[in-house]
């Protein structure tokens, strides 16, 4: 991994989305108009292929690099599918099938959905598709099979989460795919939990912005004759804040050091539990900091807390991948935590 | 906010080799050691146990060989020290010389000074304790009244120190004294000694804590004189002194650890096949654990690095007492055990310890408020 293409990519990135994700562009997408000009530009920015291999039109880079495009979307609560256009060119690079321009959006969203994939055909729906109206193009994993496919092939039955992105129901008939392959890695970390890696970069970097947001709006709003950051009250609570973003922010850094290891179920699940706990923290500290205003719509916190709330929630919440986690260490037996821990850094 | 990434570390081959070595020693001493035993971690006291380890060759081990350190890497001290907690290993009795007492000494203290004390620590002959709190004086350090007094051939030290942990079981304390009581700032004139705890004048009585265990101690100074070569450093300069040995005290994986052996009961209680609330308290458990640990070796490697880790001790040190504080929490939420001592059950015994020691967890080496102000500076607040 390379730090100087990392913080080259994270100022890119940064800057980019500081000049186009305006409030009127997300409150237009919240309306349902997909923002084509903002996806045009990450597109022609190359970072919807980062994870494209160079020989099939990507840079080729790792999830590391990934790590930096997840976060920069977060943190600007950019409403567009960056992060599965992301995972999709990295599955649709390993299976060696082109990557169509535009787009692209991953199902199903949930274990066990009820898609089928006979002699070549997908058939059944899938429920909660990030930006299905919106991706021209879907890549859909049942069991250890891959899939291509237009979205056209999809009746859509549109739906959002609770920041107003789209989460919407697609149902295949007997459609016929652009690309079928098999991809065995699919077996040990799953599509699941892959959406599970990409939301929570995402949520690091909501969580990053919103303690950001709430450390100047401290800074700047008197009350009692002075700044209410010099309280100690809400010193207390904005420095738990920090501590919940930097553990968040470490648990997904570690995710995508290990995402494209034949195993990385262990770090992805407590990426996704830690940051989904901390979204939570963020949400209700950011807010309280923030008091009324915060609470308003012409405010700009709420772009950040109702993603955290929404994303917390999918590809699996914080007490499901506990779970997995629970099972997994107990199955195990008390005594082998402990070097497996260590194993994971040696 | 650099302070607040916390980049991957991932160990060198000759760390994990060392911690192979450590693995095999602890299994062979630690055997039949009983988990309630096991849960007293960095606080359980054994001072043949730390001879082993001076034997084995891992106290100072970071420090040069001409002190009778090892010149090894803050990476295998941290493997070292990590396995010794995760094993519940009796490490007391030298941890305070090897974690903070030997490296103030190795940065601040005279070249007799470390002639002196440094190979008898390594050899784990040699024990220290912190003189730093005051009846008056917890949080707020720099009002220490303890005085030093110069007199023509050295220190006279009086005043009183409180909750000196193992003051009783120690050769030497570090000791904060105000030594220039015009210092215009309460942060000025304040300096380090290195105090030989059989010093005529010095009595220590113990001040048992809410269970009834002798680890504390109240230390008083009566006109107790000192040679000039006593004073560590710089006289004055003890504030910033001080500073640089809290954050050696509050950097390492024992801010952590604490109650590692009650997760271990809690996975062993419920089973290899876990019911979905036990899954879930324990996996949300593990999921911390296994990010503090992250964040605890990124520290490591800040200090192989050379960077001052201040500030990322204070988060994960706050991060992590809370964590440990959790999961006495959780264990009592989720498996219905009333804690006893007399118990049969590891679990139970376990509990009852930690549940009743667990307050200290966020008091001692910084208290949370205290920690969490430091992290709103480095924030840019107040």
């Amino acid at each position: 991994m390379s730090d100087d293409l990392r913080s080259y990519l994270g100022e890119q990135a940064d800057r980019l989305f500081a000049d186009h994700c305006t409030r009127e562009l997300r409150e237009a997408a919240e309306a349902g108009e997909f923002p084509t000009a903002l996806w045009d530009v990450l597109e022609q920015a190359g970072f919807a292929a980062v994870l494209v291999p160079e020989d099939e039109g990507g840079s080729g880079a790792g999830w590391p690099e990934a790590e930096v495009l997840l976060r920069a979307a977060g943190r600007h609560a950019a409403p567009v599918p960056l992060a599965e256009t992301l995972l999709a060119g990295w599955l649709l690079g390993r299976n060696r099938i082109a990557v169509p321009p535009g787009p692209i959006t991953i199902a199903p969203t949930r274990p066990g959905a009820g898609l089928s994939l006979v002699d070549g055909r997908l058939s059944g729906t899938a429920e909660r598709v990030p930006w299905g109206r919106a991706a021209g193009n879907v890549l859909v994993a049942v069991g250890n099979q891959v899939a291509l496919l237009e979205t056209t092939q999809a009746e859509v039955e549109p739906d959002t989460n609770m920041a107003g992105e789209p989460r919407d129901t697609l149902r295949f008939a007997d459609a016929a795919p652009l690309a079928v392959a098999t991809d065995d890695a699919l077996t040990t970390t799953s599509l699941w939990q892959l959406g599970a890696l990409i939301r929570a970069g995402q949520i690091a970097g909501a969580l990053q912005a919103s303690l950001a947001m709430a450390v100047q709006y401290a800074n700047d709003r008197v009350q009692f004759g002075r700044p209410i950051g010099k309280f100690q009250a809400v010193q207390q609570s904005l420095a738990e804040l920090a501590g919940e973003v930097a553990a968040a922010s470490a648990a997904v850094g570690a995710a995508c050091e290990r995402a494209a290891l034949p195993d990385a179920g262990f770090e992805i699940a407590v990426a996704k539990q830690r940051a989904s706990e901390a979204a939570g923290i963020a949400c209700r500290t950011a807010h309280q900091t923030h008091g009324a205003i915060g609470f308003t719509h012409e405010y700009a916190l709420h772009p950040l807390t109702r993603r955290l709330w929404s994303w917390r929630a999918e590809f699996g919440n914080d007490a499901h991948w506990a779970a997995e986690l629970g099972r997994f260490a107990c199955g195990r037996g008390a005594d082998a935590l402990w070097p497996f821990l260590t194993d994971r850094t040696a | 906010m650099n302070a607040f990434d916390f980049e991957s570390v991932t160990l060198p081959a000759s760390a994990e080799a060392l911690r192979g070595e450590v693995r095999e020693f602890l299994g062979r001493e630690l055997g039949n050691y009983p988990p309630r035993k096991r849960a007293e971690s960095w606080t359980g006291f054994d001072g043949a146990f730390s001879k082993k380890l001076g034997d084995a060759g891992w106290i100072g081990l970071t420090w040069p060989k001409q002190y009778g350190g090892h010149e090894r890497s803050y990476l295998e001290r941290y493997v070292v020290i990590e396995e010794m907690l995760a094993a519940g290993a009796p490490v007391a009795a030298h941890w305070i010389a090897d974690r903070q007492s030997g490296p103030t000494l190795l940065r601040f203290g005279t070249e007799e000074q470390r002639q002196r004390v440094l190979p008898k620590i390594a050899a784990g002959d040699c024990f220290f304790c912190i003189g730093m709190s005051e009846p008056d004086s917890g949080s707020d350090l720099a009002s220490i009244r303890s005085r030093a007094t110069r007199t023509d051939n050295g220190w006279l030290l009086s005043g009183t120190k409180v909750w000196t942990s193992n003051a009783h079981n120690c050769h030497y304390m570090i000791g904060l004294f105000r030594s220039d009581p015009k210092a215009e700032r309460k942060h000025d004139g304040i300096s380090q000694f290195l105090v030989p705890l059989d010093t005529p004048g010095i009595q220590i009585s113990p001040i048992p804590d809410l269970i009834g265990q002798h680890h504390f101690n109240q230390v008083v100074f009566d006109d107790v004189e000192l040679p000039d070569t006593a004073l560590i450093g710089e006289a004055g300069e003890g504030w910033r002194q001080v500073m640089a040995e809290l954050a050696f005290e509050r950097a390492g994986p024992e801010r952590y650890l604490s109650t590692y052996q009650l997760l271990v009961e809690m996975i062993a209680e419920a089973t290899q096949d876990p019911g979905e609330r036990h899954a879930v308290a324990i996996g949300r458990t593990v999921a911390h654990l296994a990010t503090l640990r992250r964040m605890s070796l990124s520290i490591a490697g800040q200090l192989q690095a050379g960077e001052d880790p201040a500030l990322a001790g204070s988060i994960v040190k706050d991060l992590g007492n809370s964590f440990e504080q959790a999961m006495t929490g959780t264990a009592y939420d989720q498996f219905d055990v009333e804690p006893s001592f007399g118990s049969d059950g590891d679990l139970s015994q376990v509990l009852a310890f930690l549940t009743q020691v667990a307050p200290s967890f966020s008091l001692r080496g910084g208290t949370r408020e205290i920690l969490r102000g430091i992290i709103a500076r480095g924030l840019g607040l107040r």
